[in-house]
């Protein structure tokens, strides 16, 4: 596993890992029907300034009166003055009270928790990227970190999907992503009127590519289903199991491996993950409700 | 009677008339005693101030899904093998407070600043500090450190006590936790009929029985205590085999016997609750009707509750089959690899206060005899 740390900015400060920090929305970006990005900024510039993520980690966010939900950072960790980006579906009781905030607003940030995607291991790899939905969001700053060190990659295919074209997260960003190299492979579940692109679910877009196994690695993260499908299109196509790599979901309340509701057979997934090689994960991940 | 300078790991013997003394001392010494106490014809542990506030004379007869005093007969004060509750109540609280957060012009945090009592615990069994070794692996971890359990771990003395009268479902032995206490103590102590043998495991347990009257311990004495203990390991209610955990619980988690457990089973968390090692909490937040003061409040939680594993869209447990399955395959198999333990010492609660009657010693016998079939 990727080994995991107390983030620096605790280091002297364990007594605060139950304790938010306050951050201020700077800006909300609507980006579909029921999800929008909120960037935030610690309100204690020396907190801003020592705070760091890497790909594929999350923040839990706190808002007084509702509690505290796990969100992956969606932004580029070394860009945009270091404002955080976190994509939120706004589904449960504390994503939905989110939506209330305006620019200046105040939410409490504890984090960041987790490993992250494995960026150096798979240098010099052709990198496929499935994900699905909301799944995107902890992908972006993968892809912002191969668009910066593009030289660093082999062929990279991204194969992204929704349910339905409304539900695409980040549109406008896929021509860039192309323009820089990435083969940027967009399916909807259902068209509607205005599409013309592809109709399909992520796996079966595997079907149209040639991979080249001994070369590739694969990083996905979405619905849990489409994970399971993404991983069989994977091994079937003679990927390793130890290059494909799995960010999954559960519940959380702690973001450290104390309150035990993460886990999934030995690992707590907000500490040993949420990016797991699926090696790894493989013993339990079939196991039906396990 | 006369007093020297003991050393660590000296024995003593202490009158039972001077135990009094030592539970003054503790006061003295700024710390809170708490012990067993009868109430409501079981065991609590509650605040204790002399011997007599122990359950003295009493034994518990403890099966599956039973448990009974029973008064009478002896002269003994450690005798009655607990009932649901456990020492974690004082480390991991049931509700701890973590902070509040007010609104006047803008929203502030208050730390939930208030230290903890200074517990000294009285009659921790082998079971008992095992069970905390175990929570201290989870909560004191190097990369995480707990601030609650940190608080008053540090903070906290421990009387042991040589386990001589396990119950029914006791199998201490089986997980080599007990009955004899294997260190981690500051006193420890074996009850004998007409006195108490004292090892003294720290300079902190030295200072409290410093005003004591006390002699050192004879061969007569002390062989009197082997023998005893010798005894409570053969009169163990229930055994369990480790031979082949963990392995034979993770590498098999679509056996049937899984469905068959999961019929008897009410998944009504009682298990969880009385478990020394539990550690699994939520975060619950209470909040004034005009959202201006809140405050987040850790519980206790149970991997029984279907809460437990919802995440949008349902919950990843949904039968009881899959939480059985996880509660048993985490104590007895992938804690293993988390914590290089067991989730169990052994201790019987979860046999004695499931409704029920299951005992996860059966159950793992099951599992094991459907894998041979």
């Amino acid at each position: 596993m990727i080994a995991t740390n107390i983030a620096p900015h605790y280091a002297g400060h364990e007594d605060r890992l139950l304790q938010p920090d306050w951050a201020e929305v700077v800006k909300v970006i609507q980006e579909a029907e029921g999800v929008s990005t909120f960037w935030l900024r610690f309100t204690d510039p020396e907190i801003q300034k020592r705070y760091h993520f890497a790909p594929g980690q999350f923040n839990m966010l706190y808002l007084p009166g509702y509690g505290e939900a796990a969100i992956s950072m969606s932004s580029n960790p070394e860009t945009m003055d270091r404002l955080l980006g976190h994509t939120i579906r706004h589904v449960g009781n504390v994503t939905k009270g989110i939506t209330r905030l305006k620019v200046g607003d105040v939410v409490g940030i504890r984090g960041p928790f987790g490993n992250s995607w494995p960026m150096e291991e798979i240098k010099g790899r052709d990198v496929i990227i499935a994900s699905g939905g909301i799944g995107l969001a902890p992908l972006r700053p993968a892809i912002y970190h191969i668009l910066h060190n593009r030289e660093k990659y082999g062929k990279v295919l991204l194969i992204y999907g929704a349910r339905t074209p409304k539900d695409l997260l980040y549109p406008n960003e896929y021509e860039t992503w192309r323009a820089a190299g990435i083969d940027v492979q967009i399916t909807v579940d259902r068209a509607d009127e205005t599409w013309d692109g592809q109709v399909g679910v992520v796996p079966m877009l595997f079907y149209r590519f040639r991979i080249e196994a001994q070369k590739s690695a694969v990083l996905t993260c979405g619905p849990e289903i489409m994970i399971r499908f993404v991983i069989y299109e994977g091994l079937a196509r003679r990927i390793p199991a130890e290059r494909i790599y799995v960010s999954l979901e559960r519940n959380m309340k702690c973001g450290q491996g104390s309150c035990g509701h993460c886990q999934i057979g030995s690992y707590f997934i907000c500490k040993d993950g949420p990016v797991f090689r699926f090696d790894a994960l493989e013993k339990y991940f079939n196991v039906e409700e396990y | 009677m006369h007093n020297k300078v003991l050393n660590i790991n000296s024995s003593i013997t202490l009158p039972k008339s001077e135990f009094d003394i030592l539970l003054a001392s503790l006061r003295e010494l700024g710390y809170q005693t708490v012990g067993p106490r009868v109430r409501d014809e079981s065991i609590v542990y509650v605040e204790v101030e002399k011997l007599d506030d122990l359950p003295h004379g009493y034994t518990s007869e403890q099966g599956p899904a039973s448990f009974r005093l029973i008064s009478g007969g002896h002269n003994r004060y450690f005798d009655a093998i607990p009932g649901a509750q456990s020492w974690k109540q004082f480390l991991f609280p049931p509700r701890a407070h973590i902070f509040s957060a007010d609104k006047i012009e803008r929203w502030t945090i208050q730390p939930n600043e208030e230290k903890p009592p200074r517990y000294a615990l009285i009659g921790v069994r082998g079971c008992e500090l095992a069970a905390i070794e175990i929570q201290d692996r989870a909560f004191l971890r190097t990369d995480f450190h707990d601030p609650v359990y940190r608080a008053r771990r540090e903070r906290l003395f421990i009387l042991a006590v040589n386990c001589l009268h396990p119950a029914g479902t006791c199998f201490c032995a089986s997980m080599e936790t007990g009955p004899r206490v294997r260190g981690g103590y500051d006193l420890c102590l074996t009850e004998l009929d007409d006195v108490f043998l004292v090892e003294i495991g720290s300079e902190l347990g030295r200072d409290a029985v410093s005003r004591c009257q006390y002699e050192s311990a004879s061969g007569f004495v002390q062989s009197a205590a082997e023998k005893g203990l010798e005894r409570a390991a053969n009169e163990m209610g229930r055994t369990l085999l480790l031979d082949d955990l963990p392995s034979l619980l993770t590498d098999n988690l679509e056996l049937e016997h899984w469905n068959e457990v999961a019929k008897r089973c009410l998944s009504c968390a009682n298990c969880t609750q009385v478990c020394p090692t539990c550690f699994c909490w939520d975060a619950v937040d209470h909040t004034d009707l005009l959202a201006r003061n809140t405050s987040r409040e850790r519980v206790w939680d149970s991997c029984f509750n279907p809460q437990y594993s919802y995440v949008f869209g349902g919950t990843t447990r949904s039968n009881i089959k899959s939480r059985y399955r996880q509660w048993l395959t985490h104590k007895l198999g992938t804690w293993k690899e988390q914590y290089d333990t067991y989730g169990c010492t052994g201790c019987g609660r979860c046999i004695t206060w499931c409704p029920e009657g299951i005992d996860l010693t059966e159950e793992v016998a099951a599992l094991r005899e459907e894998i041979k079939a």
